[in-house]
């Protein structure tokens, strides 16, 4: 895969050298600023959540009484976003949240993921009424008021973080089962499946060299897109004190703090606040971008 | 240059009655595109009398439909028109909408290729016809309704009273165009553009289409343009013909005169790709080699050149200019005749 | 259209169904039980709940008794709040959440579409950017990172407006911006791309050759046009502000049902539970059925039959 972007020549005539699809996309994306910034903030974040408190003098849970609800301050080996309400150091506490919210992000879209992509590739393949049943019911639970079902999972199975991820997973996977549907259905009266066939390209080589790379475009557009979604649905309910318990935290317990707390100490609410939005616009963006560079018929 | 177009010569100056129903003067249209501009329209001049029916003859891509929409103020907002247009001696290019919205659907109309999305499909037909009359005339909604009704029946789109109450999905495509012609005759123009109104139908109702403008032009005294890319369509209808190719007039005349007598090697070419039925000829029907040219890098010289097969060395260099010979005849070539 | 109607109320009965199910059956897998407190509870809560759900018969009997109560409207006795049912706290707290969502709903319609339609008439100008950049902010920034940052900016540095209570208008100003603004956000969003698309459509090109004036073009024929996505989104619309209500609530301490829905999820309330999220997936179903006959009118190829 060549990242250059071969010159288009001015003069008509001249046939421009042939890119296979990935590289165009690749570069497309690379062409979209807004997007590899966000893909190069994102990498940074996660990076400083990741590894962030290994360095940090603090502990995310270590207690300093005399630096309650202090502001930020370079005493005490410094406390660069101040200390939260419990006097604990906040700059690590927003990285340790980070490694919570990215890690929510990930499993619950990789559960989303494996769900979706059976669900939604069985549908496809079977067709016909296997398919509709199938889809019948994707359409009854889209209409269903799935944000309250996950907090009724959260007060039935009491404020698990394994279980946030399960929820969120199973709440998320509807869009991606209809796509991947959509995907193999209309892959599977595509000519050139059919002529892979006729020319004796086994069933496996047919799924690993036209289905897989066909459905895989808009599946990792979506992925990039439900990350976002996740983190925000964890937030929220770690917002409302349904989600991550203490002491372990993530952004939306620490923004719920800040909340509490804003008047006093603005700081506890606009570090975390700042790290979450940012790390949403840089998902959006990445997402929006990818979603350019690889259909881009549909911009 | 406007003195060699035939067209403007038994076109008096532009004193009141006596000024044709349009004038075109050095028409230049271009369009901002994302990497330079477009020239669509190059330098076309022509006149239109009361009354007159002309064919516009074109491929895609030949500016032919563009002249129009310039004329009409309907460019997309990356294209921009220069050069004169006068309706009945009135400047109208680049006049602000209220203005030219006294001329457009009121003296001047226009219909278009795909009748299937150009009706409101969210509105009434009755809404959609009536709104011009209320716009134009003045008149109350149901003087309005009368007079479409009317009108529909014009255009013999059976049990009009009825059916002007309906959507337009619930009308065929060409009883659809049906309904855009009568819309545009609703306030009797001067001028009626036609730009391709048959070409998106079945063959059976474009032929329907035809017959009734046809008779249109018989039954009202207005100026048509027919603009086309199948000199079929023009055959029977058109008292002179202009055609284009890479966004200038190639060559113009009467109908009959570009049938039986065409002095520029691309009408020649047309003509030659049509099918004829009183041709004992065999055997593949000619093309024009080659493809119509880059409007955005169009070739030195005669932009026709790289596809004519009489070219020499001047058509590389020189641009022909559109050159009147004859009794109301013009061509843009550089050969004496063919 | 009245057998649409009723045929669509039929539709949705399945998920109404699988609504209730999810929620009994949910509350009946806890651990231990909904109704084995670990706490004894007194004796007269008990007994009214031991009764209202019949505990000594089978299971299925005891779902088939409690979907007979909710379709009569009655969700039983509260497990909390003793002197409460969870129908006289829905009757509380619904009119709150109401206003302050049939605001935001409006906010969001009002605003957006007149946002959206006027970044569209001046693509690519500074206007128009600005507009989406607004609009890209408030679908990425959550409600409940909004609402405390304007409450700090608004009502704290600069004092404008209360910060928190309930009473006047000026109560509802903070809240129901910090509701509307995500479906400001997709409203305005979705109105300029459909306005757009319209723009270049053929039969807005016919309406201008028409020599109609502009404002008629846009109003007559552009709008309605372009709106018809817009509509098909207040679905959803409707849900994101219900779910949007209940961090709201929260966050102003506001006596509405989404703030009686978290106190029953954090104090495990399972019959206020069960009851709220019942009645908020009505509100849902009903609304999107309404939002399709709205669709219906609008779009007269939509057929009812």
């Amino acid at each position: 895969m060549t990242a250059t972007h071969p010159e288009i020549d001015v003069d008509a005539g001249k046939a421009v050298k042939g890119r296979s699809l990935w590289a165009d996309a690749l570069y497309r994306l690379r062409q979209n600023r807004a997007a590899m910034a966000g893909l190069f903030t994102l990498l940074a974040i996660a990076l400083l959540s990741v590894f962030g408190p290994l360095f940090s003098p603090h502990a995310y849970d270590d207690v300093y009484w005399g630096y309650i609800s202090h502001a930020p301050t370079l005493e005490n080996g410094g406390h660069l976003f101040g200390t939260d309400g419990n006097g604990r150091d906040l700059l690590t506490r927003v990285l340790i949240g980070g490694r919570i919210s990215l890690m929510v992000g990930i499993l619950a879209t990789l559960v989303s993921l494996v769900i979706g992509v059976a669900y939604g590739a069985t549908a496809g393949y079977f067709g016909g009424r296997v398919d509709s049943l199938m889809m019948r019911f994707v359409d009854i639970l889209y209409s269903l008021p799935f944000m309250f079902f996950v907090i009724m999972l959260m007060v039935v199975f009491g404020r698990n973080i394994l279980l946030i991820f399960i929820a969120l997973g199973l709440v998320e996977w509807l869009d991606m089962a209809r796509i991947v549907r959509g995907q193999t259905l209309s892959l599977k009266r595509k000519e050139f499946i059919e002529a892979a066939h006729a020319c004796g390209v086994g069933t496996p080589k047919i799924i690993r060299r036209h289905i897989i790379p066909n459905t895989l475009g808009p599946v990792i557009v979506y992925m990039t897109l439900t990350v976002p979604k996740v983190i925000l649905i964890e937030s929220f309910l770690s917002f409302l004190g349904l989600g991550v318990q203490e002491p372990m935290t993530s952004w939306g317990v620490l923004i719920k703090d800040g909340a509490d707390n804003m008047e006093s100490s603005p700081w506890m609410l606009i570090f975390p606040a700042i790290f979450l939005a940012t790390t949403l616009f840089c998902l959006n963006f990445i997402g929006d971008g990818l979603r350019d560079a690889l259909d881009p018929k549909d911009r | 240059m406007p003195d060699n177009s035939p067209a403007t010569s038994n076109a008096a100056a532009n004193n009141g009655d006596t000024a044709p129903v349009l004038a075109v003067e050095n028409l230049v249209t271009r369009f901002d595109v994302p990497d330079g501009e477009v020239c669509a329209v190059n330098d076309v001049s022509f006149t239109i009398d009361e009354g007159e029916t002309i064919g516009v003859v074109g491929e895609s891509g030949s500016g032919k439909s563009q002249v129009f929409m310039s004329v009409m103020g309907l460019l997309a907002s990356n294209g921009a028109a220069n050069g004169r247009v006068r309706y009945r001696g009135q400047d109208i290019l680049g006049l602000p909408p209220q203005r030219l919205n006294r001329i457009r659907g009121a003296k001047m109309s226009m219909i278009f290729q795909d009748p299937m999305t150009s009706l409101n499909p969210y509105l009434k037909i009755s809404r959609q016809l009536n709104e011009v009359l209320v716009q134009h005339k003045g008149m109350s909604e149901t003087e309005a309704m009368n007079r479409s009704v009317e009108m529909l029946d014009l255009v013999r789109i059976p049990e009009a009273r009825r059916r002007i109450t309906m959507y337009p999905h619930e009308f065929s495509g060409g009883m659809r165009q049906r309904v855009m012609i009568a819309m545009a005759l609703l306030c009797q123009p001067d001028l009626l553009i036609a730009d391709e109104p048959s070409t998106a139908l079945d063959v059976t109702v474009q032929a329907q289409i035809l017959d009734l403008m046809r008779d249109l032009k018989r039954e009202l005294n207005t100026a048509i343009v027919m603009i086309t890319h199948d000199l079929g369509v023009i055959a029977g209808l058109s008292d002179r013909v202009m055609v284009m190719y890479g966004g200038t007039v190639v060559e113009a005349g009467t109908v009959r005169e570009i049938f039986y007598n065409p002095q520029h090697p691309y009408t020649e070419g047309l003509l030659k790709s049509m099918p004829r039925l009183d041709d004992s000829r065999r055997g593949v029907l000619p093309t024009i080699p080659g493809q119509p040219p880059n409007l955005q890098h169009l070739p030195a010289g005669c932009s026709f050149r790289p596809r004519c097969t009489y070219a020499f060395e001047r058509c590389e260099t020189e641009v022909p200019p559109l050159t009147r010979f004859g009794e109301d005849r013009a061509k843009a070539c550089h050969l004496e005749s063919l | 259209m009245l057998t649409y109607t009723i045929r669509r109320l039929l539709g949705a009965l399945p998920t109404l169904l699988i609504i209730v199910a999810v929620a009994f059956f949910m509350m009946r897998l806890a651990p231990g039980g909904p109704f084995d407190q670990e706490r004894a509870l007194p004796p007269a809560i008990e007994a009214n709940i031991a009764a209202r759900y019949d505990l000594d018969k089978p299971l299925v009997v005891q779902f088939v008794l409690y979907l007979g109560n909710v379709l009569q409207g009655d969700f039983g006795p509260s497990f909390k709040s003793r002197d409460f049912s969870v129908n006289e706290l829905i009757a509380q707290g619904f009119p709150v959440s109401l206003r302050l969502g049939g605001l935001a709903m409006l906010l969001a319609i009002v605003v957006g579409v007149s946002a959206g339609a006027t970044a569209a008439l001046r693509q690519n100008s500074g206007y128009d950017y600005g507009v989406m950049a607004v609009a890209m902010t408030g679908i990425t920034i959550p409600n409940f990172v909004m609402a405390p940052l304007l409450t700090l900016v608004l009502g704290v540095y600069l004092g404008l407006l209360p910060v928190g209570g309930w009473g006047d208008l000026r109560h509802m100003i903070l809240p129901v911006i910090a509701l509307a603004l995500p479906q400001v956000a997709y409203v305005a969003r979705l109105t300029r791309g459909s306005m757009i698309e319209v723009l270049r459509s053929n039969f807005i090109r016919t309406a201008r050759a028409k020599g109609l004036p502009e404002r008629v073009t846009l109003m007559r024929h552009a709008m309605r046009a372009a709106l018809l996505p817009v509509v098909s989104y207040l679905g959803p619309a409707t849900a994101g502000i219900i779910t949007g209500s209940v961090v709201i609530e929260q966050i102003f301490g506001l006596p509405g049902m989404g703030r009686y829905f978290v106190l029953g999820a954090l104090n495990r309330d399972y019959t206020l539970v069960m009851g709220t999220v019942i009645f908020f997936g009505v509100l849902i179903i009903v609304f999107n059925m309404l939002v399709d006959l709205i669709y219906g009118l609008l779009d007269p190829k939509v057929r009812y039959d």
